[in-house]
């Protein structure tokens, strides 16, 4: 059964169209790559999928996650899924922190929020999540403060806590957009190594094409509010068929 | 321990002016209240470390007892800005857009109103007592406390660890408790030091108006009011409680800062 089917779905600001006509389906632990430029929909569309729309902004058409409709479910249904079934990892680690919370805290609270773990068994499986995710020395670092961490080590906390619940589906917008390539390496490694272990099914949006053949085996392209070209990865970069895509590629390369 | 000046000297003055508060309760070298004719005016050095006012009274115990009306007159003015503004920013950063509003421009009303006019008529009204100026300044500073937490509380809501709580089904009570109060705290030990600061100041202003510490209980203010008419034959009698009050409000404005760069984690890289 397909995880995530969104149909025809579009987004509106007061009447002007951001986002329209966007079909796609994401099949369990299949890694679909969702590409193009900045303003092009892309963290919109994933916003929408989340029921995160911001305010003034509305979707219309549909998102099917299992057998459930997430457009217009309620508040309450909602926040069962996310955190839990869908999880989210957000470009900038620092404000997706809180500052004044030891990291290993933060992990927990992952679970203790969704009920996967009591209060001890989330405090040790944090720590666990933390060496998952490659963090040297992870029983001193589940102690420290956001801030005594290095920009590559606070995503990588961001990335234990978006799998802290065994997601379904984990949404990656610009994940290593604010690191150097090196770090990002590392990072990719990390979330492919996760999302696979956990056979979770991964949306990741970048504008970055060389991540894209890293991680994902399909690809969607967005152009404009649309998906204009999508298929494997390795035939859309090789052999573009649309002319935005192309255009895409030769700014890259 | 890293070198952080501001918060030992802070440490140091604040201390001190405790300090020298705590002692008058057991021991001030002579009575304050005590009024002696044949050692009024008397200068410095000898039996009265800092001379005697135009009563005979000696300045050096009065001056210990009038730390006392201070720290009181801070912590009752800055307890009330602080324990009624803070909240209520929260709030007007947390709840419903009118809700926030409504905090907001009923704040810029109080701020509108002069604290020092609001003390005035407050103390004839109730009668001018060291508790009710207070009362007065508190309520008048309740505003500025709600300006910063409301900012303070803006800028930690946009962040995505609260989307996600929020996402996730926390309640707005929890996130305020686990999310927002940690990460203002800083602004707000700072806004109560400068306060601090501020509310001595109104104090001594007050008394010396007439409208705050009612004699005969010493406080600085009111010592600085007493030698206005001496000022031109006896100047120390002024420098004295002036020193003492600068003092105080230095002490106090160098602890706040030092405590935000002691407590506020992401200070801490930059240091």
């Amino acid at each position: 059964m397909t995880l995530l089917a969104v149909e025809d779905l579009g987004i509106t600001a007061g009447g002007s169209p951001l986002v329209e006509d966007v079909s796609f389906a994401i099949e369990p632990g299949e890694r679909v790559g969702l590409i193009g430029a900045s303003g092009s929909g892309k963290s919109l569309t994933a916003s929408a999928v989340m029921g995160l729309l911001p305010e003034g902004l509305t979707a219309y058409g549909s998102v099917r996650f299992g057998d459930r409709e997430l457009l217009g479910a309620g508040e309450r249904e909602l926040s069962r899924l996310r955190g839990k079934d869908i999880t989210m990892v957000f470009q900038e680690p620092m404000t997706a922190l809180n500052p004044s919370m030891r990291v290993g805290k933060q992990v927990a609270e992952a679970m203790l929020l969704h009920r996967t773990r009591d209060r001890r068994a989330a405090s040790k499986d944090a720590v666990e999540l933390l060496e998952r995710v490659r963090l040297p020395e992870p029983e001193r670092l589940a102690r420290a403060y956001p801030h005594q961490l290095s920009g590559g080590q606070r995503q990588r906390v961001v990335l234990a806590i978006a799998l802290a619940n065994d997601p379904a589906l984990l949404i990656c917008d610009e994940p290593t957009t604010a690191l150097d390539v090196t770090v990002q390496a590392r990072i990719l490694d990390v979330l492919a190594d996760g999302v696979r272990e956990r056979e979770s099914a991964l949306l990741f949006i970048t504008h970055d094409l060389a991540v894209v053949a890293t991680v994902c085996e399909r690809v969607l392209v967005m152009n404009e509010g649309r998906i204009v070209e999508s298929g494997p990865t390795r035939r859309v970069l090789s052999a573009p068929e649309h002319e935005y895509t192309a255009r895409l590629l030769e700014a890259s390369s | 321990m890293r070198r952080n000046v501001s918060l030992w000297a802070g440490i140091v003055l604040v201390g001190l002016v405790v300090g020298v508060a705590l002692v008058s309760f057991a021991w001030t070298p002579h009575d304050p209240l005590l009024v002696d004719a044949s050692v009024r005016l008397l200068g410095p050095g000898g039996e009265y470390v800092f001379g005697t006012d135009k009563l005979g009274r000696d300045l050096a115990s009065q001056l210990m007892v009038g730390a006392r009306t201070t720290l009181y007159v801070g912590v009752v003015a800055v307890g009330i800005a602080a324990l009624i503004g803070t909240p209520l920013g929260v709030l007007a950063g947390m709840g419903a857009n009118w809700l926030g509003e409504l905090i907001m421009r009923t704040s810029d009303l109080v701020l509108a109103f002069p604290a020092l006019l609001l003390a005035i008529m407050l103390g004839a009204v109730y009668g001018a007592s060291t508790l009710t100026a207070m009362i007065a300044i508190g309520i008048a500073t309740v505003p500025s406390f709600a300006r910063i937490a409301r900012a303070g509380t803006l800028q930690v809501v946009s962040t995505e660890y609260v989307l996600a709580a929020r996402a996730g089904g926390r309640s707005r009570w929890w996130i305020a408790v686990r999310h927002v109060l940690p990460n203002i705290s800083g602004i707000v030990v700072v806004q109560s030091s400068v306060s601090f600061a501020i509310a001595v100041l109104a104090e001594a202003a007050l008394s010396f108006l007439g409208f705050g510490t009612a004699p005969p209980t010493p406080s600085w203010g009111r010592m600085l009011q007493e030698s206005q008419e001496l000022l031109a034959v006896e100047p120390r009698l002024a420098l004295i409680p002036g020193a003492a009050i600068a003092i105080a409000v230095l002490g106090f404005n160098l602890l706040g800062d030092g405590l935000r760069d002691r407590f506020d984690p992401r200070l801490e890289v930059r240091r």
